[in-house]
């Protein structure tokens, strides 16, 4: 039971972060038409933004330290953060080791321009164009965005903690009458959840009580119609093309504690999210959600050596065989518009 | 009258069978004149580096490429001479290798076995390489040295640590420095013996690939062999990178050891996972819960950051060894590029003096000259202590160091300490028990 609880929990954390990308994904291709396979270089630029964050937070003057020596036996050059002369020393630190949550203010204006400049620029000159050019052109740009981060931050994954106060972890089990000791969960991934699961309300809470996301989903059910009333509706697929694009970028700042970013990791989620999009149904803002959650759970059930030994391998293939079944036995998937993706 | 036998179509058939041979390689042909692949006939000899310089482990590709340029200027009698000063055969003078000056070229295996065979390739069939180098991965190194020992020239490997390297897929024109799994398993075992104890209970998550599958069996075997119960053993995809799923019903398993074989970015993940779900800090059995990373790299050590503390593991070299070998290449190294050498950079560095050094005392560049030289040779003042080439398998035989995560690092270099330098006594096998063949050497004409 113990085991079955913590993979559930496991499966809903994975699965928020798979739900908050393929929300975005599902947005871009509800207003917009677009399969967008930069999706998931958003999600990277997003985790950069926290580590170029903690950088700025942690830039440094050198101070030599004479009674040390470095490993050439050279005095010893210590770095010492601005933010220790702005703020004072214990000040500073807090707002260094705060660096991941004070992110999410830092990105939310750049993953808004980052989606504006890639829809203007790019993205619009292929609304016309069938799907598979829509696909090649914004692999090439995830491509792109991803080597880009390469050059400047190099290969390898960097660490980006989370705040002293959620490094740890709680026991679980005895706050719902477990034996101590027997589910553990980090503080962190608990934080996860209520995020994506805000985020989700939130996206959710715009299209259906404001005027905006009235006319959004007006023009997502009949583009046509909702622009012979004389609103300007790309404007505002634009804007929920940004809209996406900081929903992708704060689900990947807060995942920088989870796993540490690198380059690639916007390319391990966008073909897992896809999946998620297909099997909650295209263009369906509620299955993507659901469908992301759905999988999350399953891939952890999945992980469990009880399975594997009864079959080996499950854990690589459980999202493709869900989405095979899916497919086959309700092609518009769990919760899509009838007609969508049926022809 | 005479009839010319001079038709359009004799034309094309005899261009087209003049361009085949033109465009074949002469990777196959070679040439009537020379007595094996890329005799270098000028005043320079091309050597070629083959590095990961994108891909997951670009970063220790670049530091290989740091190695290999700074030892081609050691080579060629610039700088400091590094390790040329320390090494104990004084066959190198400085003035390159059998007066020849070095070049080389560099070529890009991204890790994966396709592209690291065409790198190659063309490095030797475009670019006259007469031996090639380099890699972080062991499916690269084993792919590399099959393609090398095809076409006639040397292979020094750069960091591979899968037994098959020098076991199964040994090949006659294939030489390795950096130690294997079994090496850490059994350099290992007694640390983690003293440490934490002869009665434990150990879970294994394992890379899903062959070096993977390799650093599982040493360690098992080493730990089983002093009295430690294996409880599991679960593979993990390359491609994972969230390993919650995995870590979590750890403690649930009765273990009280995780050992993780992964390297790379999954070892960053996989460890950061370990800790979030708080291992460290949790009992099983009545015994503190550990945690072990069989191979260590410094450059994933700072991935994993903090997490890293207090976890033993395994490494080939480390810049803070206080031999005077190590001392001198750090120098040369820390001075040009302002940071210490990696164990990437380290073992590949000395790869191309080693390679350097036999040709010298082969007198010859002709791999199988250079193979004979290699083989059995005994050498000291490289940052491992007194080495030898083995000759029935072409591993390097040395000392083998347990580290461990530094609990209070003084710079984000200073990651790991050393522990212990188990003596090579230690970790030395019988070069029969991986199997494979070495075969003849192919000199390539």
């Amino acid at each position: 039971m113990e085991t079955f609880i913590l993979q559930t929990l496991n499966g809903l954390d994975k699965g928020s972060a798979y739900a908050l990308i393929a929300l975005g994904l599902t947005l871009i291709f509800g207003t917009l038409g677009v399969v967008n396979f930069a999706h998931g270089a958003l999600f990277m630029i997003g985790a950069f933004c926290a580590v170029t964050l903690s950088r700025i937070l942690t830039l440094s003057y050198i101070v030599v330290d004479e009674s040390k020596t470095d490993f050439l036996g050279n005095p010893l050059k210590v770095d010492v953060p601005y933010v220790f002369d702005i703020f004072g020393q214990s000040t500073g630190e807090a707002i260094i080791d705060w660096a991941v949550p004070l992110a999410i203010i830092f990105s939310i204006p750049i993953m808004i321009a980052i989606g504006w400049i890639m829809e203007r620029g790019l993205i619009k000159h292929f609304y016309k164009r069938p799907h598979a050019d829509q696909i090649l052109v914004t692999f090439g740009l995830a491509i792109v965005l991803q080597e880009i981060i390469k050059y400047y931050y190099g290969a390898n994954p960097i660490p980006t903690p989370a705040p002293e106060a959620f490094s740890g972890s709680f026991d679980f089990g005895a706050l719902i009458g477990f034996d101590a000791n027997t589910i553990i969960y980090p503080y962190w991934r608990i934080v996860y959840f209520i995020f994506a699961a805000v985020i989700i309300g939130a996206v959710f809470a715009f299209l259906q009580f404001t005027t905006f996301g009235m006319v959004v989903r007006a023009g997502m059910a009949d583009r046509e119609t909702v622009g012979m009333l004389g609103i300007n509706i790309d404007r505002r697929f634009t804007i929920m093309f940004g809209l996406a694009a900081a929903v992708a970028g704060l689900a990947g700042v807060m995942y920088t504690p989870i796993v540490s970013p690198n380059y690639h990791m916007g390319m391990d989620f966008l073909v897992l999210s896809f999946v998620v999009v297909v099997v909650g149904g295209m263009g369906s803002l509620p299955g993507a959600v659901l469908a992301g959650f759905l999988l999350g759970i399953l891939e952890s059930f999945a992980s469990m050596r009880e399975v594997l030994e009864l079959v080996p391998g499950i854990n690589q293939i459980i999202i493709y065989l869900v989405a095979i079944v899916i497919l086959l036995t309700r092609p518009r998937g769990l919760m899509g518009r009838k007609g969508v993706m049926e022809d | 009258m005479t009839k010319s036998t001079f038709t359009r179509r004799g034309a094309l058939k005899t261009s087209a069978i003049a361009g085949a041979g033109v465009a074949m390689p002469t990777i196959f042909t070679g040439s009537s004149a020379a007595a094996f692949t890329n005799e270098p006939a000028g005043s320079s000899v091309t050597l070629g580096f083959n590095v990961p310089q994108t891909g997951p482990y670009a970063d220790e590709g670049a530091d290989e490429l740091r190695a290999y340029e700074l030892a081609v200027e050691h080579l060629n009698g610039g700088g400091d001479g590094g390790m040329m000063n320390t090494f104990s055969s004084k066959a190198l003078q400085g003035n390159g290798i059998l007066g020849k000056k070095v070049e080389y070229v560099t070529g890009d295996t991204q890790t994966k076995s396709d592209a690291a065979r065409a790198s190659a390739k063309s490095m030797i069939e475009k670019d006259g390489a007469v031996m090639i180098t380099g890699g972080s991965s062991s499916g690269v190194a084993v792919a590399v040295q099959a393609l090398c020992q095809e076409a006639g020239v040397i292979f020094m490997a750069g960091l591979t640590h899968s037994n098959d390297t020098t076991g199964k897929d040994k090949k006659a024109n294939g030489f390795r420095h950096f130690f294997n799994s079994y090496m850490s398993g059994a350099a290992l075992a007694p640390i983690l013996g003293a440490n934490y104890g002869t009665d434990r209970k150990a879970y294994h998550l394992t890379a899903d690939y062959n070096w993977g599958y390799t650093t599982e069996e040493a360690v098992r075997t080493s730990t089983e062999a002093m009295g430690w119960e294996t409880v599991a053993a679960v593979k993990t995809p390359l491609t994972q990178t969230d390993f919650s799923s995995y870590v979590a019903p750890v403690l649930q398993s009765g273990a009280d050891v995780l050992v993780l074989n992964h390297y790379g970015g999954n070892m960053v993940n996989s460890l950061t996972s370990a800790v979030q779900f708080g291992l460290r800090e949790k009992e099983a059995n009545g015994k503190n819960f550990e945690i072990v990373v069989p191979l260590y790299s410094r450059l994933m050590a700072r991935g994993a950051g903090a997490n890293v503390k207090g976890i033993f593991g395994s490494t080939n070299w480390h810049w803070s060894l206080p031999d005077e070998g190590t001392q001198a290449f750090v120098r040369s190294f820390g001075t040009k590029y302002g940071f210490p050498p990696s164990q990437a950079a380290h073992t590949c560095y000395v790869q191309a003096l080693l390679y350097a050094d036999a040709v010298e005392r082969a007198g010859s560049f002709n791999p199988c000259a250079v193979g004979e030289a290699l083989e059995g040779f005994e050498f000291d003042g490289m940052g491992n202590g007194k080495t030898l080439y083995r000759a029935e398998d072409h591993q390097c035989f040395k000392d083998v160091l347990v580290v461990k995560g530094k609990e209070n690092p003084t710079s984000e270099f200073d990651l790991l300490e050393i522990v212990e330098i188990t003596p090579v006594s230690q970790v030395t096998y019988d070069a029969s028990i991986f199997g494979g063949e070495l075969g003849a050497c192919n000199p390539g004409a």
